[in-house]
């Protein structure tokens, strides 16, 4: 089965909890290496999200990522926010009007997301940005839509690839972003924003995936 | 032709600051600021700053700067979000250099291609006088070309009868004073020969007051331009 436009939505205010829960986590990995706000930044973001989604009235997936994106740009604050915003808005379009997200689909708007992010910060990965937890995801769920696997398949293993990726940024050194200034310094730490894409995508795929 | 700018910084003050300094030397440019998050702490907002170029916008465009990378990120979305509707430009520049020599520029009247020229070549002051300025109004100056050799030329020996010689606002109601005319002109002071129509250049130059500085300008407005100069400094620039 696919993912509608009133699952995505649930997946979507699934994955606000997660965020709100994981709040001083990602302030504190922020305050390590940056400036101490990625959690507030993704709670307030995402705490607009939800409230412009409870109303409900989406036709189609690509409509729900569409909002979530001009939300994001308009209350996040920090760098995530037109990072997060343009992922957001590519996935969209990646989708275009279907009504039901299917696993190719799935990997089509993950990779929407992935150029979005590098169009907007011209990160690589291994620069210890979101990247380096949104690529890996991207290669993952290309690989198994490719194999055949649904939306819960596709997800699922774009959301392990992103936790390891996410993992991969701590011996990094930073070269871009804020935490690019501290140089060797920030070797040693876990992205704050990777983190925060791993939880997303994990967050989506226990939820946008379930049937 | 009124290019307007917009600062985008974290901070509120930071880019109130900005404008106010850049704005001292361009009264009529349009110049907002848009600094930190509605609720007063450090970030970049994207309706603060949609809203910023709306205003700063005459019609002939907007030049954005910012300060760190984010904020470049809020601006270039401000600016594609837009889609062709508005002329706008994120300029990769230093905020403050950047800022004064967009500000300067526009006040020159030079077109959105002049004020981002303006900005991006703005360089930091630290080098000294020695260091190559290219900072100024370069959309508003006339392009030098082969004729121009053939064409009239004059130089002057300027005493600064003001008190602080070429400072920030001497510097920038001289390089206002010659943006309309058709004349390449240059000023030296101690071998350093400068862009006459570069606030920074100028203000490089650390021609203080009672120092003497040659003016040439070489154009069809030639004696006009030498001539604006030597009443600006008889005037003791209108301190
Ligand atoms: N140029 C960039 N490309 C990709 N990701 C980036 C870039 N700059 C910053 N990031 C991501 O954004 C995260 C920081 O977000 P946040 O703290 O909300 O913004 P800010 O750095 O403005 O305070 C970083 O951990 C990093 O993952
Ligand atoms: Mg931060």
């Amino acid at each position: 089965m696919g993912c509608t436009a009133e699952r995505l939505a649930l997946a979507l205010r699934a994955a606000a909890a997660v965020i709100a829960v994981h709040r001083d986590e990602l302030v504190e990995l922020d305050r390590a290496i940056g400036d101490a706000d990625h959690g507030e930044n993704m709670h307030r973001g995402f705490t607009a999200v939800v409230a412009k989604l409870v109303g409900g009235g989406f036709d189609t997936p690509g409509a729900v990522l569409k909002v979530t994106a001009t939300t994001l740009i308009s209350t996040v604050g920090g760098a995530s926010g037109p990072l997060y915003g343009t992922a957001f808005l590519r996935a969209s379009t990646a989708l275009g009007d279907t009504s039901e997200v299917d696993g190719p689909g799935a990997a089509a708007a993950l990779r929407g997301a992935l150029d979005g992010v590098v169009a907007r910060g011209k990160a690589e990965v291994g620069d210890k940005t979101m990247v380096d937890a949104l690529a890996p995801a991207v290669e993952a769920a290309k690989a198994a839509a490719e194999a055949g696997g649904d939306v819960a398949a596709v997800l699922a293993v774009a959301a392990e690839a992103g936790e390891r990726g996410a993992e991969s940024t701590v011996p990094l050194v930073a070269r871009k972003g804020r935490a690019s200034y501290l140089g060797e310094r920030s070797a040693g730490h876990l992205d704050p924003g990777a983190r925060s894409t791993a939880l997303l995508l994990r967050a989506l795929a226990d939820e946008a995936g379930a049937s | 032709m009124t290019i307007g700018l917009v600062l985008v910084s974290h901070s509120a003050r930071l880019a109130e600051g900005v404008a106010e300094l850049a704005g001292q030397m361009a009264p009529d440019v349009p110049i907002q600021p848009a600094g930190g998050l509605p609720d007063g702490s450090l970030g970049t907002d994207y309706d603060l700053v949609s809203a910023a170029v709306e205003r700063a916008d005459r019609g002939d465009g907007v030049v954005l700067l910012y300060d760190l990378g984010s904020a470049q990120m809020t601006a270039e979305l401000v600016a594609e979000a837009d889609s062709g509707a508005r002329k706008l430009f994120v300029a990769d520049a230093p905020l403050v250099e950047g800022a004064v020599a967009a500000a300067v520029a526009a006040q020159g009247g030079a077109d959105l291609d002049g004020v981002a020229a303006a900005a991006a070549t703005a360089v930091g002051q630290a080098g000294g006088p020695e260091q190559e300025f290219a900072a100024g109004a370069a959309g508003a100056r006339a392009e030098p070309t082969a004729e121009a050799v053939a064409e009239p030329s004059r130089s002057a020996e300027v005493v600064l009868r003001n008190q602080v010689g070429l400072h920030a606002r001497p510097a920038a109601l001289l390089a206002r004073s010659i943006a309309d005319l058709q004349a390449e002109v240059t000023v030296t002071f101690r071998g350093t020969e400068v862009d006459a129509r570069s606030v920074l250049a100028l203000m490089g130059l650390n021609a203080g007051g009672g120092e003497t500085v040659t003016v040439q300008a070489r154009g069809a407005d030639a004696d006009e331009a030498v001539q604006r100069i030597l009443d600006l400094a008889e005037r003791q620039f209108d301190e």
